[in-house]
């Protein structure tokens, strides 16, 4: 029979395709998690009252707290949406691997997510009173960071597809993974602010980003076959 | 040319094949296998098996014991994705996207037969008009519709059609007998499940009779 059998880059096109249209149907949606995290940091400038050093002093922890935050906000939609309308069982019974199905649907989803937030951090940055010299540590630190996240979160997500509410469960796992991405992150830029070498901490989170890239797919494709059993 | 005395292998064989959830039994062992241009009957009453039987040989679940050949050739669930097309009870499609826009990023994700188009598709099913409509907007029997849309472009010489007629209207019953009739012809293989309450396809047929466990028994 003369068929078209799809690709690996064709399927990861036709799931990107999809994913940027469902986004653009649901924009209201997709501001969601930048939209928090201004939120979280405007409430913390006014919190401790708007002086400049007081500010300046924790700028990179707060900026990557809210970064973290809004990507926990968005992680329990990672699959729930394509589990719920049987899409994952139309992945599984796809001729190409669904580990690469999901790092494809997790690479949009940081995309969508947590890339605008990487925009908008250099404005949220100023609002913190962030000394200019330091953003470009924290910019690294979240390029390298922010992926590391989606990932980690892609497995946990995977984990808790079968439950129908997963809520608090996805935090609580999700955090003690979070942690050390958290501390090397805002690490890297309490470093820079005290004048010691920051590279060391990004050189750890490109390490953790490396391993998790091969790995985090492959994990969240068996415990999407395992919940959905 | 193969030699007359060696007839081609079934499409489709399973034997021995068996699944339980948590050491209780839903079905099994069975034994059965479906040539290409025949459609198998699974028959049986709710709670009988149908469809974790369909779901086992899709590969959504892993059989406990059993082996599953395609064209008598040894698989295992990944191997025989690119030979099943499944139809399901959930319909894999996504609300917020037109009908059309579903169809093509499942036939991106699985596959299309080159001389179909998913337009010419969603015509045979009686779509035609809907091309833009969301599939949140559409009713039960047209996403059943839209789901053999897919079935009809996908490649794959085996469909596991899980009550297939649920749904459908009387036209929408006769369409899905002349797409497993159509796909028969050209080679193909069909499984389908019914509770029986609705006619069969006019096709060579045999039957899987599926009974609450310990009491299959194959005709």
């Amino acid at each position: 029979m003369s068929a078209s059998a799809p690709t690996l880059a064709s399927a990861a096109r036709a799931l990107m395709l999809r994913d940027l249209r469902l986004l653009w149907r649901r924009r209201g949606d997709a501001l969601q998690p930048a939209l928090f995290a201004v939120l979280v940091v405007t409430l913390f400038a006014l919190a401790l009252g708007g002086e400049a050093d007081a500010l300046a002093g924790v700028a990179g922890a707060v900026l990557w707290l809210a970064v973290l935050l809004a990507g926990l906000l968005a992680l329990d939609t990672l699959f729930r949406g394509d589990a719920e309308d049987g899409s994952l069982e139309q992945w599984m019974l796809a001729p190409v691997p669904l580990g690469w199905l999901v790092a494809v649907r997790t690479f949009m989803h940081w995309a969508t997510t947590a890339l605008p937030l990487l925009v908008a951090t250099p404005f949220l940055a100023e609002l913190m009173h962030l000394p200019r010299g330091q953003l470009p540590v924290l910019m690294a630190s979240l390029a390298l960071g922010t992926p590391l996240l989606s990932l980690l979160g892609a497995v946990v997500a995977a984990l808790t597809v079968g439950m129908r509410r997963s809520g608090i469960l996805v935090a609580l796992l999700a955090l003690p993974l979070y942690v050390p991405v958290l501390v090397f992150g805002a690490g890297s830029v309490t470093a820079s602010a005290q004048g010691l070498d920051p590279v060391g901490a990004l050189l750890l989170l490109g390490a953790g980003l490396v391993v998790a890239l091969v790995l985090a797919p492959l994990a969240a494709a068996a415990a999407i076959r395992i919940a959905l059993n | 040319m193969t030699p007359p005395d060696r007839p081609a292998p079934p499409l489709l064989q399973a034997r021995g094949l068996r699944f339980a959830r948590n050491d209780e039994p839903v079905f099994g062992p069975l034994d059965f296998s479906v040539d290409a241009g025949e459609a198998l009957l699974v028959q049986g009453d709710n709670g009988a098996g149908k469809t974790t039987l369909l779901r086992v040989l899709a590969g959504l679940l892993r059989a406990d014991g059993g082996e599953i050949d395609i064209d008598g050739e040894r698989t295992h669930a990944a191997r025989r994705a690119r030979a099943i097309a499944y139809l399901g009870h959930l319909p894999g499609l996504k609300a917020d996207l037109s009908a059309l826009e579903n169809l093509d990023f499942l036939c991106g994700l699985q596959g299309r037969r080159r001389a179909q188009l998913p337009g010419h598709a969603m015509a045979i099913v009686g779509l035609s008009g809907y091309e833009d409509a969301l599939a949140r907007q559409l009713s039960a029997g047209q996403k059943k519709r839209l789901s053999l849309a897919r079935l009809w472009l996908s490649p794959a010489p085996l469909w596991l059609l899980d009550e297939p007629y649920a749904n459908l209207d009387l036209t929408g019953i006769e369409l899905v007998n002349r797409m497993v009739q159509a796909h028969l012809r050209s080679g193909g293989a069909a499984l389908v499940t019914t509770h029986g309450a609705y006619a069969a396809p006019p096709v060579r047929t045999r039957l899987l009779v599926m009974q609450r466990p310990g009491l299959e028994a194959a005709a």
